[in-house]
């Protein structure tokens, strides 16, 4: 009966040796949910410009999920040799909590070590019913807004701070006029998905809502798979500048040995290569020749930055969503 | 005495045949009745089960045979089947142990020791992920230690394979303490007297006694270990291909609107709980065909 | 041997098995469950009330515990109509349905999750239906206790089954003769010796509602306050690098699990004091594997 046991143990410790062959090598990449397209393309471009450039034999595996879940599971010990998350804060809370990297590490690479950037954009039903066209007619009584919850997806976040954003400037900074957009905003939110993805699918698939808050990204490629007599894209005004961050895991790269690699695998982001993927993908590029060759695939729309309207990430986290933070003070559920 | 044995064992044909007059009701009140346990059942339990392979066959059986070419669902199966494969032998040798002790012995703190067994059926899974986290997570109390050591728990295939044993830990020990319990220790005895070993009397005479409980014990063990999901889903890290059980697939398809793949894969742990069902059945009527000789002894006794 | 044997017993085995029982419970088990309580015992209690009486935490625990208990209530009623027409009736297909009854313990929670939300959302085979009455199903809190109902359907069901099979008829019969009508047979002879089982079973139901967490998380629409169900708060805490008040609030659970788990034993004894002198006895010498001992 023991010996049962022992196999077991045996055949659960073989497999928690690292899978590390000699020759090739294997990244993880930890990242959030919308980038799964992007990161195929990505990976697969970079095992070969890689085995070109070194004759090393990359694979690179992927986990998607909710950002902030993503990156509490590095904290936890996910040992991601990259991680390539909705925002900044949540790399952040790697550094904090976990020492797992430097706290400077957004200045270690190009753009705030923000290799393309997306903004937040509207999906309506065919023939927008509801006459949707800036972000007022969201707190317009009687419509319905999907968007998920900003405290738990990054996505989110960014809807909620372009939204108070665009309140802000548009009541020439008055905080108490955005509060109230804010509160109205959430009124009209009848569910509250955990992360973009089940926002989405809720829109899309379940038919719920009239209106869906998301990124550019996801809308326009989402546009192009789920079917065009079915939605319309609906670009407001303005909207906010939002910045995807990616960093190498100190504490991983070294402990694996995958530092070279990992550290390529992020800048071959800001290749010219790896921008016209991004872009493909419907992330906004860096590069400017790139971004000119694919203008006319994105919205024009004025955008403003985090550090116009509130200022750095940790100062955003504390002032809006912490808890007890303004969020929580302004959500009022149920109608 | 006897007749209890007969009603239990042919209560379908019985329980029927008995009833008459003042113990039946008028036929349009059973009718009723009847109806409204058929819609009940048909509306939590049938449509449920039908809406998994309708969906599943949605876009034609090309398509949905097409789900299962997905390298990462394929290695979701396969890890969910090695996670199985190890929770289930594990928790069978701990049932048979915990069944001997605590079915063949008195001892103090044996009610404990009951109550105890049942615990992870009354813990919700998330918090039975949560404390893998919490003891194993690089935050956690042997977290530092592992890394260190290169020991990968959570996150990984050992994590995974903790937290299913946890979440069915007790199945087979819960199936295994009445029946062997009921079998009382008089057979055992007189093999021990004839001189058979310990090991002798477990396999020759205790085991062929029990042994389709012990069957029904690890197919609902095996069931439930392939489908969980909450304690899994924390402890997992979520890695395509390489910590994605079945039902963690499922989740990341659906998600990903891929929604005839998530029902596809769905449809097999439905054909899994519906086999599960099907042995259970079996094993039913088994135990009847086993019971049918004693109960002839015992039908001279007196009521 | 550290523990006394109450009775000799010539059967061998004894320590090893026992020792080997309680070196896996405790490795599997306790150790785990107690490094929760190690671990909040590292938060001071003022934080640690802060965190469990939280309006958000306490709003979970509505949602948890109200929807499990209509849920267990819904499971109760319907458990013993289901339970009776299985025993008492005959019509086609009836052995069909008794095996099935048994499905929510066999379908994975994640499928059983998907499988509702696609029924009960407003496209649906039955939300579209409720639509129009301005029923929402899905992602409400009634989509919670659709949930749940089905998570706890076999409890109530197996658990009265076979008291209600061994139940006597000639107690009935007797009844009958004196006079009474079906309906104060029911309430005076029946109801009263199938409730203990029954009430096991409710709470059996209740127990694993409160702690379900892979069908709700896809049916509930997770909007805190409203339909955040209390496993559903942990992983939000959790997602929020709140290990602490993770760990509170799973506190807080465990001692709800330990409380039913107590409450269901009590009951079980309960339960089988009833019957003591009918018949439970020969009932387990049957030897009866199907009845769900299984069941919690």
């Amino acid at each position: 009966m023991n010996n049962k046991i022992w196999m077991a143990l045996i055949m659960v410790l073989a497999f928690a040796r690292p899978m590390l062959a000699q020759n090739a090598v294997t990244l993880l990449n930890v990242s959030y949910d919308p980038t799964r397209e992007l990161y195929q393309d990505y990976n697969e471009a970079f095992a070969k410009y890689w085995k070109a450039k070194t004759g090393q034999a990359v694979t690179i595996q992927q986990s998607h999920g909710g950002s902030s879940k993503q990156a509490r599971a590095v904290i936890d010990g996910l040992e991601a040799d990259v991680v390539t998350l909705a925002l900044a804060y949540d790399i952040d809370a790697i550094a904090a909590q976990a020492k797992l990297l430097p706290t400077n590490w957004q200045s270690r690479l190009p753009n705030n070590s923000s290799p393309y950037t997306s903004t937040i954009i509207f999906l309506v039903r065919k023939g927008n019913p509801k006459g949707i066209k800036d972000w007022d007619d969201l707190i317009r009584p009687g419509v319905a807004v999907i968007t998920p919850n900003p405290k738990t997806s990054g996505g989110a976040r960014w809807n909620y701070l372009g939204a108070w954003g665009y309140a802000l400037k548009k009541s020439g900074g008055d905080e108490s006029k955005a509060r109230d957009f804010i509160t109205k905003l959430y009124k009209n939110v009848p569910v509250l998905d955990s992360g973009a993805r089940g926002a989405t699918t809720t829109f899309v698939e379940r038919g719920m809502g009239d209106v869906l808050i998301a990124w550019e990204n996801e809308v326009l490629l989402g546009a192009k798979d789920l079917g065009q007599d079915k939605f319309d894209i609906v670009v407001p005004s303005v909207s906010i500048l939002c910045e995807p961050t990616v960093s190498v895991v100190d504490k991983v790269v070294d402990k694996k040995g995958t530092r070279k690699v990992a550290q390529a695998y992020l800048e071959y982001l800001y290749s010219p290569e790896g921008q016209e993927i991004a872009a493909k993908r419907y992330y906004r590029p860096r590069s400017e020749a790139v971004a000119k060759k694919y203008a006319k695939q994105f919205p024009n729309i004025k955008l403003f930055t985090l550090q116009e309207i509130v200022g750095d990430w940790q100062k955003t986290n504390k002032i809006h969503f912490a808890d007890g933070g303004l969020f929580d003070q302004l959500y009022q559920p149920g109608r | 005495m006897a007749r209890t044995i007969t009603l239990r064992t042919t209560s379908r044909s019985a329980a029927t045949s008995v009833a008459q007059g003042a113990t039946l009701e008028s036929p349009w009140v059973r009718w009723t009745l009847t109806s409204i346990a058929i819609v009940f059942l048909g509306l939590f339990l049938f449509m449920p089960l039908a809406v998994v392979f309708v969906s599943a066959f949605g876009k034609g059986i090309a398509a949905y045979f097409a789900s299962f070419r997905e390298p990462d669902a394929l290695a979701a199966i396969r890890l969910t089947l090695l996670a199985a494969g190890i929770a289930v032998p594990m928790n069978l040798v701990f049932g048979v142990a915990a069944a001997w002790a605590i079915a063949k012995f008195e001892f103090i703190g044996k009610s404990l020791l009951i109550t105890l067994i049942d615990l992870p059926f009354s813990v919700s899974p998330v918090v039975s992920g949560l404390v893998y986290v919490l003891i194993f997570g690089l935050q956690g109390l042997l977290g530092p230690w592992l890394r260190a050591h290169d020991i990968k728990i959570i996150f990984a295939v050992p994590g995974i394979v903790l937290a299913t044993i946890f979440v069915t830990f007790p199945f087979v020990a819960r199936e295994l303490i009445p029946l062997i319990q009921a079998q009382g220790n008089d057979e055992e005895e007189a093999a021990l007297t004839l001189g058979a070993s310990g090991w002798q009397t477990f396999f020759r005479v205790t085991l062929p006694n029990v042994k389709w409980g012990l069957v029904y014990g690890v197919i609902i063990c095996n069931a439930r270990a392939m489908g969980e999901f909450g304690a899994v889903s924390v402890v997992s890290g979520h890695i395509r291909g390489l910590t994605n059980t079945m039902p963690l697939h499922i989740e990341i398809l659906y998600n990903e609107y891929q929604f005839v793949p998530a029902f596809a894969v769905a449809s097999l742990l439905a054909l899994l709980a519906l086999l599960t069902l099907v042995v259970k059945s079996v094993v039913e009527w088994k135990s009847q065909q086993d019971l049918k000789e004693p109960e002839e002894d015992w039908s001279v006794e007196p009521a | 041997m550290a523990i006394t044997l109450k009775k000799r017993s010539i059967l061998p085995g004894f320590g090893l098995t026992l020792g080997f029982t309680l070196s896996y419970l405790a490795l599997i088990v306790l150790i785990p469950l107690s490094a929760t309580f190690l671990k909040a015992s590292t938060v001071t209690w003022t934080r640690f009330w802060q965190t469990i009486s939280d309006p958000r935490a306490v709003a979970s625990y509505r949602i948890s515990f109200g929807a499990s208990l209509i849920a267990a209530l819904i499971n109760l009623v319907f458990g013993l109509l289901v339970a009776w027409v299985l025993v008492r009736y005959t019509f086609p297909g009836k052995r069909l349905v008794d095996s099935l009854v048994d499905l929510p313990f066999a379908l994975p929670t994640a499928v059983a999750g998907i499988a509702l939300t696609t029924i009960y959302s407003s496209h649906g085979w039955v939300g579209r239906y409720l639509e129009p009455l301005g029923i929402k199903a899905a992602y409400s809190p009634l989509g919670i206790v659709i949930a749940l109902t089905f998570i706890g359907l076999p409890f109530v069901v197996r658990t009265v089954q076979p008291v209600l099979e061994d139940l006597d008829k000639d107690v009935e019969e007797a009844a009958s003769s004196l006079g009474a009508n079906r309906l104060q047979i029911f309430t005076r002879v029946i109801l009263p010796a199938i409730l203990p089982a029954a009430l096991t079973g409710f709470t059996m139901a209740f127990a694993r509602a409160v702690g379900e967490y892979g069908s709700v998380v896809f049916i509930s629409g997770n909007m805190p306050m409203r339909t955040e169900i209390t496993p559903l708060l942990i992983i939000t805490k959790l997602d929020q690098y709140d290990y602490a008040g993770a760990t509170a609030i799973a506190v807080v659970m465990l001692v709800a699990s330990f409380t039913l788990l107590l409450a269901i034993n009590l009951l079980q004894k309960w339960s089988s004091r009833g019957q003591r002198g009918e018949s439970r006895e020969e009932a387990v010498i049957a030897g009866n594997p199907l009845e769900p001992s299984f069941v919690q």
